[in-house]
Formats: structure tokens, sequence, C-alpha cells
């Protein structure tokens, strides 16, 4: 699995590593990763709705930060499980830009296998790490 | 990790780490508990602890209570109280679920009469207290009406038909943090908290129907102050905090506050998790703003769950609330920075205490506290894991060494991801069943999660927060009935 939880990290928390080739596929891995929190069958998660993500960052490690958070928004704000399925970074000026497409569904508790509501990403250990095998995000969330 | 060497035994259950011990540490961090308890602290307990000591303007100590355990910045069961001239406030030292905290209700049913109705009574209010993932409550409110909310916490549930005026004169701050400005809070934060009042949440988030058994009342005396009358009496407890509301604040000043603190403030820290501003400052007032916004949330939150459990209780039993005697017994925040008065080497002096995972617990006769319970001390409520109960408990004089400050529950010692896969959801539905508990939950796994078995003894952490002399068992309260988001 491209991603794998992380066993002793945060005590009460939950903590994750995902890994990819590039930056984009590594995104779309750490969005998995952070949903699979909440429902544990992703598959059970029907692509009815779509929304796009927008961020701005100075460097990769903040974009991905605003990136996972927006999970956490549309899942409060409008009750929605998404995954997304296509990343675009750019860079201009010194600044990363990121677009993403989402799609999702309501949640519905009779259709979805739901486990634990992430509060929030934490900047505790937050780190994405460029490595032979590939990139390597590591993230602790709030449970 | 084993101990640290430099650690010193004050007394039974206060340890010391000295100033030496790591380098910046401006007063020395003290850990509550007994030997036994301070032996298992996870290494972040001391780390942390320490951590926190060398923040800018700390009063006296960095204190760890007896139930703490690793968190982010401060660790989780940390009290710190800072000037609020040259000190600073740190959204790590309160927490991102701003306000978690506890709200205890009592009535006049004894076990015997809610045994033959509990599973009536569990499925309603697990139908009309949701609970879980993504969960919106029955309160529908616009953004602009939410925004009155989060000023006014407790008193506009009063207002708006779903609190009794003693509810709030029985809730910490009567349900409303002065000076709360919605002005400071994000268009997200209100989104994403606007249609959350009145729902529980999830992970370590419950509502429990409890038993407060005769051989479980350690002090008859305050247990009667505090409404505790009779044997088998039944009382309703639950635990939770300003949702995603309080998250998106705490993140938003996190970012807030990184930004400013050593590019403008010159403040350098050990772990960005501590990010602080100095209280005076523009941000630093601004994020107490946005907190006191969440802490009211919170109130707003319990309070209207309150007005449910009234509710169902009524209709289930067929009487009134009144009837039936639903009445608050107290209701105490467990992540907060407040300004406090307290007498600091003779001196009183006003200092901003954060609290993360510790409960407030004034003395008998301090100000602050309702003036029925006045001779008594403050109530003081301790979640349980939600297999072994949960603790009533008093202030006391002698709390002043801690800022008055005690436990706030069991705190865990096992990980989420351990807790899964030694226990599983539906046996332990069927386990708990068998010794009188009857179980609702969102989340099976989730529920797993919260096994007795990942959390400390909380009876070993009631015993050291009276050995410590920073609280005073009244009541143990166990569970028949509990559901979990």
């Amino acid at each position: 699995m491209p991603y794998t939880y992380l066993e002793e990290i945060a005590i009460a928390d939950v903590a994750f590593e995902a890994r990819a080739d590039t930056r984009e596929a590594l995104f779309v891995e750490a969005g998995d990763a952070l949903m699979n929190v909440m429902v544990e069958d992703l598959k059970s998660v029907r692509p009815l709705v779509r929304r796009s993500f927008h961020a701005q960052a100075e460097d990769l490690e903040r974009l991905l930060f605003e990136y996972l958070q927006q999970f956490i928004f549309f899942k409060d704000a409008e009750q929605l499980l998404l995954r997304v399925s296509k990343v675009a970074i750019t860079q201009e000026t010194g600044v990363l830009g990121l677009t993403a497409e989402a799609a999702g569904e309501k949640i519905d508790p009779s259709r979805h296998d739901l486990n634990a509501d992430v509060k929030a990403v934490t900047l505790h250990r937050f780190r994405v790490r460029n490595e032979p095998a590939g990139l390597i995000a590591t993230v602790v969330l709030d449970i | 990790m084993a101990v640290p060497r430099e650690l010193r035994q004050i007394s039974d259950a206060v340890w010391e780490l000295p100033v030496s011990w790591k380098p910046g540490m401006r007063v020395p961090a003290r850990l509550y508990g007994t030997r036994d308890l301070v032996e298992h602290f996870d290494d972040g307990v001391f780390e942390q602890a320490a951590n926190v000591a060398t923040l800018p303007g700390i009063q006296k100590y960095s204190f760890c209570m007896p139930d703490g355990h690793w968190g982010y910045g401060f660790p989780i069961g940390g009290v710190a109280a800072f000037d609020p001239d040259e000190g600073v406030i740190s959204p790590g030292g309160i927490g991102f679920d701003i306000n978690c905290g506890m709200r205890l209700v009592a009535t006049n049913l004894t076990c015997g009469e809610v045994e033959p109705h509990l599973h009536r009574l569990v499925d309603r209010l697990f139908e009309r207290i949701p609970s879980g993932v993504g969960s919106t409550g029955f309160v529908k409110l616009d953004e602009d009406e939410f925004l009155d909310v989060v000023e006014q916490g407790s008193r506009w549930c009063l207002r708006n038909g779903y609190a009794l005026p003693e509810d709030l004169e029985l809730t910490e701050e009567q349900g409303c943090m002065e000076g709360a400005d919605a002005a400071k809070v994000s268009h997200k934060a209100v989104q994403r908290g606007h249609n959350q009042i009145g729902t529980l949440g999830s992970g370590n988030h419950y509502l429990e129907v409890q038993v407060a058994r005769k051989e479980n009342i350690f002090n008859p005396g305050l247990a009667r102050a505090f409404g505790i009358t009779m044997p088998d009496q039944v009382v309703v407890m639950y635990h939770c905090g300003s949702r995603g509301f309080g998250h998106q604040v705490a993140t938003d000043y996190l970012h807030v506050l990184l930004d400013v603190m050593e590019r403008v403030y010159g403040i350098r820290i050990i772990d960005k998790e501590l990010a602080c501003a100095p209280f005076r400052s523009p941000q630093g007032q601004d994020y107490f703003s946005a907190m006191k916004c969440a802490v009211n949330m919170s109130f707003a939150n319990r309070q209207v769950i309150l007005h449910r459990v009234r509710e169902v209780f009524s209709d289930v039993f067929g009487k009134s609330p009144d009837d039936l005697g639903i009445r608050q017994v107290y209701d105490v925040t467990h992540n907060t920075a407040k300004l406090e008065e307290h007498v600091i080497d003779g001196r009183r002096r006003r200092v901003l205490i954060h609290r993360k995972g510790s409960t407030r617990a004034f003395g008998p006769g301090m100000e602050g506290i309702p003036e029925r319970y006045k001779p008594f001390g403050q109530p003081v409520i301790i979640g349980g894991s939600m297999e072994t109960g949960s603790y009533l408990l008093a202030g006391v004089e002698s709390g002043d060494q801690t800022f008055y400050s005690t436990a706030h529950g069991s705190g865990r010692v096992m990980s989420r991801h351990s807790a899964r896969k030694k226990y599983q959801g539906k046996k332990l539905v069927r386990e708990m069943q068998f010794r009188g508990i009857y179980v609702r939950t969102a989340s099976l796994r989730g529920l797993a999660e919260e096994a007795g078995g990942a959390y400390k003894d909380i009876d070993a952490v009631a015993r050291a927060s009276e050995l410590a002399g920073i609280s005073t068992p009244v009541a143990k309260l166990t569970p028949i009935g509990n559901i979990k988001g």
C-alpha cells in the first residue's frame, strides 16, 4: 500500500506515512490516507459530487498541510467524504500553487463504515522528504 | 523511556525536574502522580513539561497532572501560568479541541427504576444526540446566528429555550467567557461549526448513563451538597467540545503565531506546536478572543445536549424533567487559557493560566464558583474509560500549589492502532453488555479504540490527585449505558 499507518508516534491520535514518485501522486496518496482514517472502505465513497481544492504556499510541506486541511473542511462544512483523482502543482515566483479535483458523496452511516473523526492536521513531525526511493510524507492527525 | 535520573521526589505524589535538566528551562517542571503513575509516563511527558518551562513569562513551575501523556506542544495534563505582561499565549497549551469539557447531570431516579427502560433510553439518546464523523445537530443556524452563539455561549441557549437559568449558574464561567469577538474567527471556522451545535463528535467523546452506588460514595457530605443524595442514584455524564469550529480556530492561530513569533517578537521555541505570541501583542489578543468564541461554542454545545437529555428522559419515563429531578451538577472545561488571580510568592497577581487536559479545581470559598457550592469547593468531573467509571471530586484549599488545577480524565496508555488490534468492537459490546453496560456506537472500530485497557487506571489518577492535595474524591460513578461517536 502506498501509505501506512505508524504505530506509536502519537498515542491518542493517528500518524501515517505516504510514499510516491511524484509530488502529485504523493498528494493523492496522503489524501486517501487521511480519508481512510474516517471511513474504512474508500471504495464505498462514490464520486457523486465534485469539488475543487485550491491552495498556495511557499514550500511543499505547507502546501500539503493546506491541501489535507481541505478534506477536513469539506467533511465538517458539507458532510462530504472526498477522494482526489488529479492534482496539479505549479510554481510561480517562488510560490507553489495547487489545484486538485476531488469527488465523493455525503456521509451516509448506512453505507459508509465510519471510524474516527479527524479534528486537525498537526505540525508534529510533519515532513516531506525526498529519498532515493521517492517522496515520503509523514503526517500526524489529531483525533 | 526510563524516568529521568534528575527527577526528584518532593512528596508522595509530586515530582520535580530541575531547570538544569534541559537548556532554556526558566522554571522547574512539576509532575503529579504516584511512583507507579510517574514511572509509566510516556517519554513525551518529561520532554514536553520541560519544553513548556522554556516559554517566556512562565511562573513557578510547568505542571503535568497525574493523567498526563504526550500531546501537541504541551503534554495532555499540562498546566502553566504566565505573566500577562511578559508572558505568552500558546494554542499548543490549550489544545485543538478548545473547551473540550465534562457535564454532570443528576436525576432522582435509581438504577432499579432505570434498568427496565435502559435500552430504550440509550437508544433514544443515541438517536437524538448525533455523534460520529461529520454529524450535524438539530439546532439549525445560519452563519449569522452562529456568530451570536459563539459570542454568547449558554446565554444564547437560555434566550432560545434550550437552558434553565440554573444551568448557567452551574457552568464554569456561567457558560460564557466575556470578550469573545466573532470578528476574530475565520469564515472557514464558522462554516465548519455552524451546523454542529448539539453533537457529541467522536474519538474519546461520549455520553453515559451512570450510577452512584452506595459503596462508591467517598464523601457523603460533599456528595449531598453536589446533588448525589440517594443510593444507586442515576446520573448522566458527557464529554464533548467545540467540534470543527474550535479545531479550525486552533489551526488558524497556530499558523498566525508561527508566522510572527520569531520574526516579529524574537521568540524561539523548541517545538513548532509550542507556537506562541506575547499575550499583549495584537496576535495574542486576537487568539484570546477567538479562543473565547470556541469556549462559548462548546458551552452552548453541551447546553443544547442537556436540553436533548431532558427531552429524552421525559419521553421515556413519561414525566416532566422537573419531576425526574434532572438537574445539572456542574460543567467543567478542560482546554482553556484564562486570566485568574492567584497568590504567587505572597503576592496576589493576575496570571494567564493555560490548562490543557486539566480541570480547574477551585477550593472552598473562592470567587468564580457557584454560591451554593462555595462552602464545599468546586465540583470537578473527571471522565474515566467507558468500562471503568468516572469520578466526581472537589477542589481543596491546598490546590493553590497547581494554581487550583487537577486531572481531567484517565489518560491513554495504548495507541489507537494497538487498541484496534487488541480489542474488537463487536466483542467489546457483548462483554460490556454482560457486565451490565449497554452501548450504542457510531463506529465499532472507534469503540475498540476506546476500550478500558487503552487507558490508565482512573482510581489511581483520583488517588494521586488526593494524595498530592489538588482535589478530593467525592464519588465514583459507574456506567450502565454509553453512547459513543
